[in-house]
């Protein structure tokens, strides 16, 4: 049952295990990916070929060290790497499958809370009641954030990283530029692109490329391209900036391994995204009584979820008499700073962890 | 981090020596948190800290401490109330915005009040002020009056002045010199004042 108020007969959830579960089954942590991200965390992509999106954070003596911990990462519900999403074949209850049907736009809206609750499930089937931790940045942040309020009992510590309690109207903007400009590719077809096989590579190419500008700054552009050029000459219609065509480079690679439709969608799960909403606008209700320890990180450049928003989250767990450490990293790598080497970050997340680790009872 | 006492800051000691065993304590402007940690291993305490120096809370923080970045002028008004048994303000009083709200939200939010701080009462302050008539630098007033970070600072008489005035009890108090010494003029403030170079307090509310 979602929160839509539709249900989905069949839900098959994509993951990846790494470490040994410990006889007591207290050393899962579940990594919760961010909008583009799945369930590759730290080994060899098999799309793209390239290392695991957190493989700086996740492995042997590295911060979530999986000679330790037993790191879970799922696929997001509506995504397009292996869970039930628009790229899925359609199921409908009592009737068989059309494998030639999938389910493209006519797969139900998903909330955050959605596709926590599928991981519950994945969770339980492993036979995991209460969780070490549950870890994840952007929009795996929210993940976490959600999990806490709904599952306060199977949450021992959280962490959410560069996140927001809820999507702002920036955000939602950002977004929407996205959306509209797969919408505007007329390989689009309303969605059911599938049908005849092409892709709105363009649109969504485009969407990338707007998206990106978000996770990066100014400082991190400007240190990795300046004004620097390509040709030298003015031109139109050519790449004339090395920015541009890192621009066009992200957009054509993303293209290979993203599906448009799931991108409408986790990103309007994503804008849909207000914890407090759930409490009559008052976040702290949201962590009432709550015995989960958070560690809340935040990025100085990230404007795409500015410090103020994870400051504000620490706040209300403060009013919710919560276990709170919450720091703020300097990084001039913007928002995507959370997917690349910093050693404060990862000193910080490796600290919190094992400080946690003392309070389980977790053997080190 | 695994410090033992006796590498603590000396007002942190006599801090921890007035923490009963397993209490709830908020330690305001915890530094890299060494209070909290020494409270947590050996009285078994739930100690958290706040602190508005980024680079400590890292590195409290990656040491396993439950430390976020805030500002004791601003942070504490979101605590519900009676949410601590202690809160704890070590050193840190005379480098708030506002001491007396700050105060109140201490007791608000916690059954008592641990607040040291340097006594700007002390003779060698008093003497180096009569007779360069420049502001005096010692050893814990040590920046100059153009960068210090205390912009507040109070003699042991004058806590007690806003402590009576505010109608919060005295549980507890003391002076100490550098060395730790407290005898013998303990039991008479103006004498403290004279002599201690640092002074605690325990308050509660009336």
């Amino acid at each position: 049952m979602l929160d839509c108020g539709s249900s989905l007969s069949r839900v098959a959830i994509a993951y990846r295990t790494y470490g040994t579960l410990n006889a007591a089954r207290s050393n899962a942590i579940l990594i919760c990916h961010a909008l583009t991200g799945d369930q590759y965390v730290a080994e060899r992509h098999p799309v793209t070929g390239k290392g695991g999106w957190w493989d700086v954070v996740v492995g042997p003596g590295l911060p979530i060290d999986t000679d330790r911990y037993f790191v879970i990462s799922s696929n997001v519900l509506g995504g397009c790497m292996g869970s039930t999403g628009p790229r899925t074949v359609m199921t409908q209850a009592g009737r068989d499958d059309d494998p030639a049907v999938l389910w493209g736009t006519d797969f139900p809206p998903v909330t955050i809370r959605d596709m926590v609750r599928a991981q519950k499930r994945l969770v339980e089937q492993l036979g995991i009641a209460r969780l070490f931790a549950v870890v994840g940045g952007s929009m795996g942040g929210m993940q976490v954030l959600q999990w806490a309020a709904s599952y306060p009992e199977s949450v021992f510590a959280a962490v959410p990283i560069a996140t927001a309690p809820y999507h702002s109207a920036q955000n939602i903007a950002f977004n929407e530029v996205g959306r509209q400009s797969i919408f505007a590719d007329a390989d689009w077809q309303q969605g059911r692109y599938w049908q005849s096989g092409a892709i709105p590579a363009r649109g969504l190419a485009v969407a990338r490329m707007v998206a990106h500008i978000t996770y990066l700054s100014e400082e991190a552009l400007t240190r990795k391209f300046g004004r620097r050029m390509r040709g030298g000459s003015l031109a139109v219609f050519n790449d004339m900036f090395e920015v541009e065509s890192y621009l066009q480079h992200q957009g054509s690679t993303f293209v290979r391994r993203f599906d448009a439709n799931s991108y409408l969608t986790i990103t309007r799960a994503c804008d849909w995204f207000d914890l407090a909403a759930e409490y009559d606008g008052n976040l702290s209700a949201a962590f009432a009584g709550t015995r989960t320890r958070f560690c809340l990180i935040s990025f100085t450049s990230d404007w795409l979820y500015p410090t103020a928003e994870s400051r504000a989250v620490a706040r209300a767990l403060n009013g919710a008499g919560a276990n709170v450490s919450f720091v703020e990293i300097a990084s001039d790598k913007g928002h995507d700073a959370f997917l690349l080497d910093e050693p404060d970050f990862h000193r910080t997340l490796a600290g919190f962890l094992g400080g946690c680790a003392e309070h389980a009872g977790l053997a080190a | 981090m695994r410090y033992v006492a006796k590498n603590m800051r000396l007002d942190l000691r006599l801090i921890a020596g007035m923490v009963a065993p397993g209490a709830r304590v908020l330690d305001i402007g915890c530094g890299d948190g060494t209070l909290i940690d020494h409270l947590y291993r050996t009285h078994g305490c739930d100690a958290r800290g706040i602190n508005i120096d980024m680079a400590e809370v890292t590195r409290a923080i990656a040491h396993g401490l439950p430390v976020m970045h805030g500002d004791a002028d601003t942070d504490l008004a979101q605590y519900p109330d009676d949410s601590f048994d202690y809160v704890v303000l070590s050193r840190t009083l005379q480098a708030v915005e506002r001491p007396r709200e700050v105060l109140r939200q201490m007791l608000r939010i916690g059954r008592h009040a641990l607040v040291s701080f340097p006594n700007f009462g002390h003779w060698q302050l008093r003497w180096k002020l009569l007779w360069t008539g420049r502001m005096p630098n010692t050893k814990v007033w040590d920046r100059p009056w153009y960068e210090t970070p205390n912009i507040h600072p109070c003699t042991i008489r004058d806590f007690f002045a806003l402590a009576e005035q505010e109608g919060y009890v005295v549980e507890r108090w003391l002076a100490v010199d550098d060395d730790g010494q407290r005898s013998p003029w303990r039991r008479f403030p103006a004498m403290a004042n004279l002599f201690g170079e640092q002074a605690l307090f325990q308050l509660r509310k009336a």
